[in-house]
């Protein structure tokens, strides 16, 4: 049945693409290991962008078996609609990070390799391929493998700038993290057992609603939500996140998290079979609607900006929830739209997400400090990073045009469509606590400076660019045309004509 | 059959006693040595369950390499009490903890006995299609071809945990030497071990991965071995780890994956798939790729007991 | 019920241990030996399970197997970098908990 399709070595070139080049960007070393790394995210762009077009040319999930085993005895790589998404998705924001951190990590010319600045590029590269394997696996456990390659790759970027105060809250991420891994394959060991295989495209219509698997959802989706810090596990995420280098928090917040959540996805829509999935939706979507309400609350008293942003990330990561209930509904509208919502709010978080924490580190970089009561005169010194900072707000709130405000308007629309009008009002209530959020900061940068402060220092236009970029295209999303979004509908059981 | 039963019993409440112990013992110290004997009996358990390479690597890299770790830091890791106390939660967290790891305990007991009795799996189909790897040891068979790029993914985890851990040091520490020194043991207990243990070693060591082709071994297990007689003799004070910066360390860390990768490129090459292992090239391809792994595996597993940076080269 | 099966229970009880231990116990190091007594349950079962997949003729299932053993390679790294960790945070700040200091609370950190 499962056979590599045409196209499918583009899996194999997306993956081993950055892991070799992080294992010789790690024996090269120095500055080599920069020019590597940028030249690779580069190249990554190209093929997350060939890896999409392929897909949408096939109108179905490209799959690569490696050694040419099918499962259930090997295990298959897999591209399809959300795959791929995510896939090109990851390319930009760690390309555009990339560039972003030419300045902040370059290897200082008098030596010829830092800790820092080594462990900055090769770990670049080690989270773009942990990713590539979270998103292609299509092997249940293959994806532990590459949650725990994950785990590596983003403590030690968080872990980059080696601060006395930072130790206890990465540390912190990392049992969270490990927790929730090992849940995770607690889940797997129920799965093998129950079907033997792992496969989620063979498991797919053929779980049954026993103890086993039920329990071994249940654990995996634990296991999941700590890693993505779904309220009420979320207390871990807001110091680990803010405590890192901007460049490693906008990869955190902006992609990590988004890893976990398509495994979910996984999970949720595959292998639980569709009734118990319907009956328990509801109650992740309320930790969700409870996420978004307290971390945006949480958020709105915040004394630094990027504890700020990271609240902000809470937040956001409980929209996600809220699509489960509605694409679990049975209505194939309501789901194909809250499918789209969904993913799309995954998408434009990303980069919205990336935007913020890239700005919110320029802001702190010209002020020397980055408490949100004194703002004031960031808007002469990085304009073009307070500016990205707003735009990404307004993808956050969900105001149109943007990728955010599509997002939004899709899950609620589904919401409303589908009589489950209490996830609209959550929706509505989240936005305008966002806009308080984002407004609380902007006003404030718009300021004049207090007269005692120190000057402002205005910084070189490039990582602005950068910042700005990312918000742009956050902007963007919003104004294609929905139908253009059809690659994410490819391979999603239930969707028209594309089951696997 | 009452035999049987009797020793599984044993086997079983010892290891649930080990445990018990890990987590009640009064000092940190004395926790990990409960730990220590718990992945030992772990072992024994998977003798029981039929799965001997298994128990090799429990014994190798669970209980052996992780026990070392541990009993370093538990020596370094002296106070604190204070701090443990007040923050070790109140009664009704602990209380709450419990009943959440009972009822999980319970559920997933109830679980194991609800689990089907037979389920088809692909174990058949691993033994039919193994003559085609030329692995006699299904285990290996798995791990170098069905499932390659679990093992491929598993190797470059471990790099990235040796740099991880290595940047976890100081900044002034880069391109230093890694980890505590130790006196130089001129005689005394330890020397004569460090002196005389690592040559039998090293042939342990290379033959457990060598016969993990056809019989229960392999590179996790002969690499552990390896990195053991290292660590002994480092312990002792005979070597000294290498600076960070070292480009040939590097190297030897990445050969293993590396390898597997240009293995696999090669089978995608000559073979049309990728980490397919060509015909053409066979055994002798699979055996160099098994050498450089064992090495990596081993390299890797040294400098993670290591740990980071602590002093200038 | 059969040895496999008192393996399964065993292996259950063992998570419920680590689980537990990792909630109400402080100390860093302590935790992470709950991690690995967690970890060594969850990989029980993973054997339970090989011997219930082997056909006829096999004792138990390679599959399952070759995971546990992905599965205890990882485990070690993770824990060796939980270890540097626990004594890079202890070494600068003599802390040897996770737990947020009081003072931390109001989001200044």
């Amino acid at each position: 049945m499962t056979a590599t399709t045409p196209a499918g070595w583009l899996l194999v070139v997306a993956l081993v693409l950055p892991v070799a080049g992080m294992l010789l960007a790690f024996v090269l070393g120095g500055r080599a290991a920069e020019r590597l790394a940028l030249l690779l995210l580069g190249l990554g762009v190209g093929v997350g962008v060939a890896v999409s077009a392929a897909v949408l040319r096939m109108g179905a999930p490209i799959v690569y078996l490696p050694g040419g085993w099918a499962p259930p005895l090997g295990l298959a790589l897999v591209a399809d609609g959300v795959a791929a998404a995510m896939l090109l998705t990851t390319a930009l924001v760690l390309f555009a990070v990339a560039l972003f951190g030419r300045a902040a990590h370059a290897t200082p010319p008098d030596q010829a390799e830092t800790r820092a600045a080594l462990a900055y590029w090769c770990f670049l590269l080690a989270l773009a391929g942990s990713l590539a394997a979270a998103f292609l696996g299509g092997d249940l456990f293959n994806l532990f493998v590459a949650l725990e390659m994950l785990t590596f790759a983003a403590l030690s970027l968080a872990c980059l700038e080696g601060k006395p105060s930072q130790f206890r809250s990465e540390l912190r991420y990392l049992l969270f993290a490990l927790i929730g891994s090992v849940l995770y394959l607690l889940g797997t060991a129920l799965l093998y057992g129950g079907y033997g295989t792992l496969d989620f495209r063979l498991l797919a219509g053929r779980t049954r609603a026993d103890l086993p698997t039920l329990l071994a959802a249940a654990l995996m989706t634990a296991g999941l939500a700590a890693k993505m810090a779904l309220f009420p596990l979320h207390l871990w995420l807001p110091p680990a996140h803010a405590g890192a280098p901007p460049a490693a928090s906008a990869l955190l917040s902006g992609l990590v998290v988004k890893a976990a959540f398509v495994l979910l996805l996984r999970v949720w829509i595959w292998v639980l079979p569709p009734l118990p999935a319907m009956a328990a939706a509801p109650l992740l979507a309320a930790l969700g609607a409870a996420a978004i309400l307290v971390g945006s609350l949480v958020a709105l008293r915040q004394a630094r900006l990027k504890l700020l942003v990271a609240y902000s990330t809470v937040a956001q990561i409980g929209y996600l929830f809220l699509m489960l209930p509605l694409v679990l509904s049975g209505a194939a509208e309501t789901a194909s739209h809250a499918w789209l919502g969904g993913l799309l709010q995954a998408g434009s978080h990303a980069f919205a997400k990336a935007a913020m924490f890239l700005a919110a580190g320029l802001i702190a970089t010209a002020l020397g400090h980055d408490r949100v009561t004194a703002l004031g005169g960031a808007g002469q010194a990085v304009p073009r990073a307070v500016f990205a900072f707003g735009l990404a707000g307004l993808s956050l709130m969900g105001i149109p045009p943007s990728g955010g405000f599509t997002a939004k308007w899709l899950l609620l629309t589904s919401a409303l469509g589908d009589g489950q009008w209490w996830w609209a009002a959550v929706i509505l209530g989240g936005g305008l606590l966002t806009g308080g959020y984002v407004y609380r900061v902007l006003a404030g940068t718009i300021a004049a400076p207090p007269g005692d402060a120190p000057r402002p220092r205005p910084l070189p236009h490039g990582p602005q660019n950068v910042a700005l970029g990312l918000a742009l295209i956050s902007v963007a999303l919003g104004l294609l045309p929905l139908a253009s979004f059809g690659l994410v509908q490819i391979g999603r059981p239930g969707a028209l004509g594309a089951l696997p | 059959m009452i035999l049987d039963w009797l020793l599984d019993g044993m086997v079983a409440l010892l290891i649930l006693a080990a445990a018990l112990w890990t987590l009640a013992a009064p000092t940190p110290f004395a926790a990990v040595i409960g730990f220590v004997g718990f992945g030992l009996l772990a072992s024994l358990a998977w003798v029981r369950l039929a799965a001997v390479d298994v128990a090799l690597t429990e014994a190798a890299v669970g209980a052996g390499a992780t026990g070392v770790i541990l009993l370093q830091s538990a020596v370094r890791l002296r106070r604190g009490a204070a701090e443990v106390a007040a923050a070790t939660p109140g009664r009704a967290t602990t209380l709450l903890a419990g009943l959440l790891a009972g009822g999980l305990g319970l559920g997933l007991a109830l679980a194991v006995l609800a689990l089907p009795a037979t389920v088809p799996g692909p174990a058949a189909e691993a033994a039919a299609r193994s003559a085609e790897v030329g692995l006699g040891n299904l285990v290996a068979a798995v791990l170098m071809a069905y499932r390659g790029l679990d093992t491929l993914l598993e190797s470059i985890v471990l790099v990235f945990a040796v740099l991880a851990v290595w940047a976890m040091g100081p900044d002034r520490h880069w391109g230093g030497i890694p980890g505590p020194r130790f006196a130089r043991q001129r005689d005394g207990p330890l020397a004569l071990l460090a002196r005389w243990l690592p040559p039998v070693g090293i042939v342990i060591g290379i033959h457990i991965a060598w016969v993990g082709a056809d019989a229960p071994g392999g590179k996790f297990q002969g690499g552990t071995v390896l990195a053991a007689m290292w660590v002994l003799a480092w312990g002792a004070g005979l070597v000294r780890p290498p600076s960070v910066a070292d480009r040939r360390v590097r190297l030897v860390l990445v050969a293993g994956p590396l390898g597997f990768l240009l293995a696999g490129l090669l089978g995608a090459v000559l073979d049309g798939s990728f980490l397919a292992w060509p015909a053409a090239l066979g055994k002798p391809l699979l055996l160099l790729v098994e050498a450089a792994m064992t090495l990596s595996v081993a390299a890797a597993l040294a400098l993670l007991v290591v740990g980071p940076p602590e002093r200038r080269a | 019920m059969s040895g496999p099966v008192l393996y399964g229970l065993l292996g259950a009880a063992l998570v419920a241990l680590g689980l537990f231990g990792l909630v109400v116990q402080a100390a860093v190091l302590r935790k992470i030996l709950a991690f690995n007594l967690l970890g060594g349950g969850v990989f029980l079962l993973f054997g339970v399970v090989a011997r219930r997949t082997a056909p006829a003729g096999l004792a138990a299932d390679p599959v399952p197997q070759a995971m546990v053993i992905t599965g205890i390679v990882v485990a070690f790294a993770a824990t060796a970098l939980a270890v540097a960790m626990a004594l890079r945070m202890y070494q600068i700040t003599a802390a040897v908990t996770v737990s947020p200091p009081p003072d931390a609370q109001a989001g200044d950190a």
